[in-house]
């Protein structure tokens, strides 16, 4: 029996200020699941994702990260939880200018010791393992480069070995190519999915393109949960 | 973390270099001044308690205390009156008494304060750690008595700064100025010049600053003048003035080294009770506690001008941080998402503004020791002024400490700010 990673129950969340309003009766995710989550601008995808994240509470509803209620635990004990277990992905600007592509990728492991020692089991050193995943995903030779030198498109692939360094349980990528060119969108989720799978990290992949959803076992759509949005 | 946090901040805060380099420097000015302000009071307490360190008691006309040590020591003001010469003469001979230095001052040469006194002089005036004069060229010059030539009576010694200034060398022939003038077209002493015998090695009192003659050469070139003009028409070369009496009349001031210095008390009130003559003595170091209080409103009016001065810049830098903070939310966001928790963040802001904070005080404190020890022979010879070492300022030191801790707690504003943001903006915030 494969381990639960996320399970979120009979959310709703609303947002005083604008009214609106999230709800979901069910989701689940199992280690090594790649889930294709599709919904149009609008539809609370990101509130959907702070909630999943433990950054927002829902007022109804709970959210479980590996089996633990995230609305119990402490902001401290969450962001712990969080950087953990889970690698996020965003549309863009996911880099700091200021540190080569290594210590990018590197940079979870700074802040999880779980990380890092998966990262040192898998590769040697957390060094070694970040080498390993730019690697694999085209990126090995530009180590030491700056990342404002760098292609959105490769920036994309440095933001995705920094998800996947540690083998984190869950990636959660939001828009991961939406600044990506059509060609390459393909290609980039292809790559990620590739990496993920090889270190059992499940994927939940969010997208307003219905292109994608064809990588992923599992597809669902935003619309269906939430019955409730107003705008 | 630590190591992480610290990593974090000196990369963030490089990428950032142009607009922190004005903050660094505007904490290095700020420094700068607190530090040199206190270098130039410690420097000047330092440098006026040296000037009378072998001095126990100065014996002048009845006058106040601050007055007359600043015009018998540091030739700051004018005596109103002057000591009997019969006065200094008792002093000189009475059993207690190591040694009496007489002063008498009036004339100038190109601003610079003429010394008359007595050979002796170079022998018993002590100075900084109890240190005798030396000389750098040359011998004093001697003391004139009845039958001795003319020439005896012009002999002059130069303080080092007056020869450094003047170009001066032992040989050389001055004319001194009657009065304090320093623009003077003709010196009105020009018709006796004085012949340099002697230089003086630098000290970093107002000896420096001196012309030394001998009170019976001040006498000589007084002998055609009364009540302070030429006489006219009595205009009398130097080679007859051994006709005249040269036996001084008074005195300004009258130096006294003690043998005993715990009798300076009593040895002061003696003297300021003497019957017939009406004087003043004065313990130098009671003096220059008073000078101090009073020049203290002037300090305390500086030391806060610098901590205003300090208090800007810290909150410049509050602000700046604060500023910037909507410019970094993408940076910090992206920090969020790796791992970094809002209570990272509040670490990683906090330790920004301490790390300008306090590389900005100690490269302060650099620069003004690097200037201080720069510009110490300048400032040496243009103002007399000995610079204390920085291990000397004390109090400058603990202020720029307080400086770096009040911008380094300020600096808890803007990460209090990061902290509530990232509260807000969750892990991507959106951006357009």
């Amino acid at each position: 029996m494969t381990s639960t990673v996320l399970q979120c129950e009979n959310l709703v969340f609303k947002y005083a200020s604008s009214g609106f309003e999230l709800r979901m009766s069910g989701f689940c995710m199992k280690a090594g699941d790649t889930v294709f989550l599709e919904g149009d601008s609008g539809s609370g995808k990101s509130t959907l994702l702070n909630l999943m994240a433990g950054v927002l509470t829902p007022q109804t509803g709970h959210v479980a990260l590996m089996g633990k209620n995230l609305n119990t635990l402490s902001p401290g004990q969450c962001d712990a939880l969080r950087v953990n277990h889970v690698g996020f992905l965003f549309q863009q600007f996911n880099l700091l200018s200021y540190l080569s592509v290594l210590d990018n990728v590197t940079l979870p492991c700074k802040f999880s010791k779980r990380r890092k020692h998966n990262a040192v089991q898998a590769a040697g050193s957390v060094e070694q393992a970040a080498v390993q995943l730019l690697n694999a995903l085209g990126m090995g030779n530009c180590l030491q480069q700056s990342v404002s030198t760098l292609s959105v498109g490769q920036q994309q692939r440095v933001a995705a070995a920094r998800a996947l360094i540690g083998k984190p349980d869950l990636i959660i990528a939001d828009e991961p190519t939406s600044a990506l060119d059509a060609g390459h969108q393909a290609l980039f989720v292809e790559l990620l999915l590739a990496q993920a799978a090889q270190q059992n990290t499940a994927v939940l992949l969010v997208s307003h393109d219905p292109e994608l959803a064809r990588y992923c076992a599992r597809r669902e759509h935003m619309n269906c949960w939430n019955a409730g949005a107003t705008t | 973390m630590m190591q992480t946090l610290l990593l974090l901040a000196s990369r963030s805060a490089w990428s950032r270099k142009g607009s922190l380099l004005l903050l660094l420097l505007s904490v290095i000015t700020s420094t700068c001044l607190l530090l040199g302000i206190d270098l130039a009071r410690q420097s000047a307490k330092a440098s006026f308690s040296n000037a009378v360190a072998g001095t126990d008691l100065i014996v002048g006309a009845q006058t106040s205390p601050v007055s007359l040590l600043l015009y018998s020591v540091f030739r700051i003001g004018q005596a109103t009156r002057n000591v009997p010469y019969a006065e200094f003469e008792r002093l000189e001979q009475d059993p207690r008494v190591k040694s009496a230095l007489p002063i008498a001052l009036g004339d100038s040469y190109r601003g610079f304060a003429v010394v008359g006194t007595k050979a002796a002089y170079f022998d018993s005036f002590l100075y900084g750690a109890r240190q005798n004069l030396q000389f750098a060229q040359g011998r004093a010059f001697e003391n004139y008595s009845v039958g001795k030539p003319a020439a005896v009576l012009f002999e002059a010694v130069l303080g080092a700064e007056v020869a450094a200034r003047l170009k001066h060398t032992v040989g050389d022939k001055i004319a001194l100025s009657h009065g304090m003038q320093i623009q003077q077209t003709e010196p009105s002493h020009a018709n006796k010049p004085f012949m340099v015998v002697g230089v003086l090695k630098p000290t970093g009192t107002p000896v420096d600053q001196s012309v030394h003659i001998s009170l019976a050469g001040m006498e000589a070139i007084h002998v055609d003048w009364a009540a302070g003009v030429p006489v006219p028409g009595a205009d009398i070369p130097a080679e007859y003035v051994t006709k005249f009496d040269l036996q001084p009349k008074s005195v300004t001031a009258v130096l006294l080294a003690l043998n005993n210095r715990a009798g300076v008390f009593r040895m002061q009130r003696e003297l300021e009770s003497r019957p017939g003559v009406a004087l003043s003595a004065i313990l130098p170091g009671v003096a220059l506690s008073s000078l101090w209080l009073t020049v203290g409103l002037v300090e305390r009016v500086l030391l806060f001008v610098a901590a205003l001065v300090a208090l800007v810049s810290a909150l410049g830098l509050t602000s700046v941080m604060l500023v910037t903070l909507g410019q970094r939310r993408r940076e910090l966001a992206v920090l969020r998402s790796t791992g970094a928790g809002p209570r990272a963040v509040f670490g990683l802001l906090c330790l920004e503004s301490a790390l300008v904070m306090w590389v900005g005080v100690a490269l302060g404190v650099v620069v003004l020791g690097l200037a201080s020890a720069a510009l110490a022979p300048w400032v040496q010879a243009q103002f007399g002024l000995q610079l204390v070492g920085l291990n000397e300022l004390g109090e400058g030191l603990m202020a720029v400490t307080a400086f770096a801790a009040f911008g380094s707690l300020l600096g808890l504003v803007p990460a209090w700010q990061a902290y509530r943001n990232q509260l807000q903006d969750g892990l991507n915030p959106k951006m357009n």
